[in-house]
């Protein structure tokens, strides 16, 4: 069975005000205009709106290819495999990643094999978005940071966008590419980060880091949503005469593995900022590669991230256990000033 | 010739060609078996040796948009769908020829270009992803029917139930066969249920339900055929349970002691081989013709295996290749 067949990409290019959700809004609007084989669906996000507002308008606007589902993330997943085989480009929404895991089965068993196994005969041009993290009063079941589990997946890409801007963007190229794709949003950012965001262009290639600070002291790799803590942490340090080179790699699969060796390089010192717990988090994937690559480092590396609890509800007790800008400058320091 | 003459003549010519047809699935799961226990085939390999009836019964109703999801007992599935028996060979033996090119192996065979979307090694994860294929022509101008074939073991996962529900809610093309042994692998399926008449749940989803002799293909013909129809027409899924019987273990090594008595006895009886023989001996085909089916097709499996051995096994230096785009 040949890849979809996709429209050529709009080129026409505008800018707009927008918060993260409504890029979202408008990623999603785009790829519904220009991919006949687009279909949008889960839990609550045609009528609706969805929980979060973002998909709010896309039923009015594109009808039947957007519709509500079953509270059923088996059969959510598990039929945009099917119909992504037989030529279909679904992009479905799993409300919280927490919930992704009553359907792994057909994520990791299903989805990832499909064109390994058939030898490319089939293909699945799944888009899975998600979201996840910690926020006031989020419990247990949905809080978690659960990147590092589809990571350990191969023939799955995965993305998490932080600005407005790589909301749009990824989740373009992730439509578009014929590999599945999780893209892993946050929902605290959904109202936020209102700004610019270019529209329309060029379709990006799944890949690429962005580099969020310059510095010469040390490299820092982060994603998500803890980008903005690791960019305060190194404002703070910068008046104090630390300089962080902030890389935040938006794709985690692929991942800029050949950037990140050259900055560590260039700066000697790698520290790795996640949400997610630290043990087996991907942070020690980013420490293995450098390592790996024979980086000679002034510093053993640091890893920030949960350190290896449960979330629990209270925000103190979340504070008590996730790194905020203060903790992170402060271990970050620190750490240099024990090199 | 009477019309009555003419029917019954036509009858039986379908129950030969029937027989034929289980004989080519019970061969080449035979011939499987013997290059397993030789050390020619590797790994855990399940057969169906005596559900061929409800295959073969299907193989006709399967329509050229149609799209069919097996399990990792789905052999006959396969060659139910038309893909060569060489190339299934070839793909349990590892090779590059295989229909897979030895990614696959015996319990994920794929050939989308017979309809045949795959086996599946999860229990019950076929359920969903035919849901999708369904959708799928909802909005690609067929007419496609989804078939989900699974086993009775498959009606206790969470994933079937989703499926059921999705299917109905939607009212989606979709046929979800479930192929009744009585064993949920090692387990006696009534044991694990409080309604062993699985059919009865369709009332449940809201969708039509039914229990057929899955021995007889001309039996599942007919009630399948009318469950393919009503899907095609856009009257949604229905549950089709097919009684039928494994006479061999749940995989190629199972000691399958768990029988219970008299079973086996019954199951001899009842097997499409054994029916299909009786009902051609009594409407007077000869003996002749009777056992032509099974040697045609043995001769043909000898050959399509021997065929299968002589091509060289999987390269390993391709075995990172289709990961990705």
């Amino acid at each position: 069975m040949p890849d979809t067949a996709v429209s050529p990409a709009s080129t026409a290019t505008e800018t707009r005000e927008l918060t993260y959700g409504e890029a979202v809004n408008a990623a999603l609007r785009r790829c519904l205009d220009e991919i006949p084989e687009t279909l949008l669906y889960g839990e609550d996000i045609a009528t609706p709106g969805g929980v979060f507002g973002v998909t709010r308008g896309l039923r009015r606007d594109f009808g039947d290819r957007v519709f509500d589902t079953p509270i059923s993330e088996s059969a959510i997943l598990g039929s945009a495999v099917g119909a992504a085989m037989l030529g279909r480009r679904p992009i479905v929404e799993i409300m919280w990643v927490d919930f992704s895991l009553v359907a792994f089965d057909q994520v990791v068993n299903q989805l990832a094999n499909v064109r390994y196994v058939s030898r490319g005969e089939l293909t699945a041009p799944v888009t899975i978005r998600t979201q996840q993290g910690s926020a006031p009063g989020a419990c247990a079941q949905h809080s978690q940071s659960l990147e590092a589990l589809f990571l350990h997946v191969p023939g799955l890409r995965v993305c998490m966008p932080w600005t407005a801007q790589d909301a749009y963007d990824l989740l373009v190229a992730a439509v578009h590419s014929d590999d599945p794709v999780l893209v892993i949003e946050n929902r605290t950012l959904y109202p936020t980060g209102k700004g610019p965001v270019r529209l329309g262009g060029p379709v990006q290639t799944p890949g690429g880091l962005r580099v969020r600070r310059k510095g010469s002291d040390a490299t820092v790799v982060t994603w998500g949503a803890m980008t903005a803590r690791v960019l305060e942490a190194a404002a703070t340090l910068a008046e104090q005469g630390i300089s962080l080179e902030v890389l935040e790699t938006v794709w985690l699969n692929p991942f800029p593995t050949d950037e990140v060796v050259a900055s560590a390089a260039r700066t000697g010192a790698l520290a790795v900022v996640h949400e997610a717990n630290t043990t087996g988090g991907f942070g020690a994937e980013v420490v293995a590669r450098v390592a790996g690559a024979g980086v000679a480092l002034r510093v053993p590396p640091l890893r920030l991230g949960l350190p290896d609890s449960r979330v629990p509800a209270a925000p103190s007790l979340v504070a008590g256990l996730l790194p905020g800008a203060g903790d992170i400058s402060e271990s970050v320091r620190d750490w240099l000033h024990s090199a | 010739m009477t019309a009555t003459d003419a029917a019954a003549g036509s009858a039986t010519a379908t129950a030969l060609a029937d027989l034929r047809q289980v004989w080519r699935m019970r061969a080449f799961e035979e011939r499987v078996r013997e290059l397993r226990l030789a050390g020619d085939a590797v790994g855990s390999i399940h057969l169906g040796i005596g559900q061929e009836g409800v295959a073969v019964g299907a193989s006709g109703l399967i329509g050229p948009d149609d799209a069919v999801f097996a399990t990792y007992r789905g052999h006959s599935w396969a060659i139910a769908c038309g893909v060569e028996p060489e190339a299934l060979f070839a793909e349990i033996l590892g090779r590059a020829t295989g229909v897979n090119g030895g990614r696959g192996g015996s319990a994920h065979l794929t050939a989308p270009g017979h309809g045949f979307f795959g086996e599946n090694s999860i229990v019950g994860a076929g359920a969903p992803i035919a849901c999708g294929a369904a959708l799928a022509g909802r909005h690609d101008g067929t007419d496609r029917v989804a078939l989900t074939v699974f086993g009775d073991g498959a009606m206790n996962q969470g994933a079937v139930h989703e499926a059921m529900n999705f299917a109905a809610a939607f009212s989606l093309p979709v046929v979800f066969l479930c192929e009744n042994n009585s064993w949920s692998e090692l387990t006696p399926i009534d044991e694990m249920v409080g309604q062993p008449e699985l059919f009865r749940r369709a009332a449940g989803y809201g969708m039509p339900g039914e229990r057929i002799d899955g021995n007889d293909p001309e039996q599942v013909r007919d009630r399948l055929g009318d469950a393919f129809e009503v899907a095609r027409e856009g009257g949604g899924p229905t549950l089709v349970e097919a009684m039928t019987q494994r006479l061999v273990g749940h995989y190629i090594g199972d000691a399958d002691q768990y029988r219970r008595p008299g079973e086996r006895e019954r199951d001899a009886e009842n097997e499409p081989v054994a029916l299909l023989t009786r009902r051609l001996r009594d409407a007077g085909t000869s003996d002749d013709d009777i056992a032509g089916a099974e040697r045609a097709a043995r001769e043909e499996m000898e050959s399509a295996s021997a065929a299968a051995l002589a091509a060289p096994l999987a390269d390993p230096t391709t075995a990172k290749e289709h990961l990705y785009a």
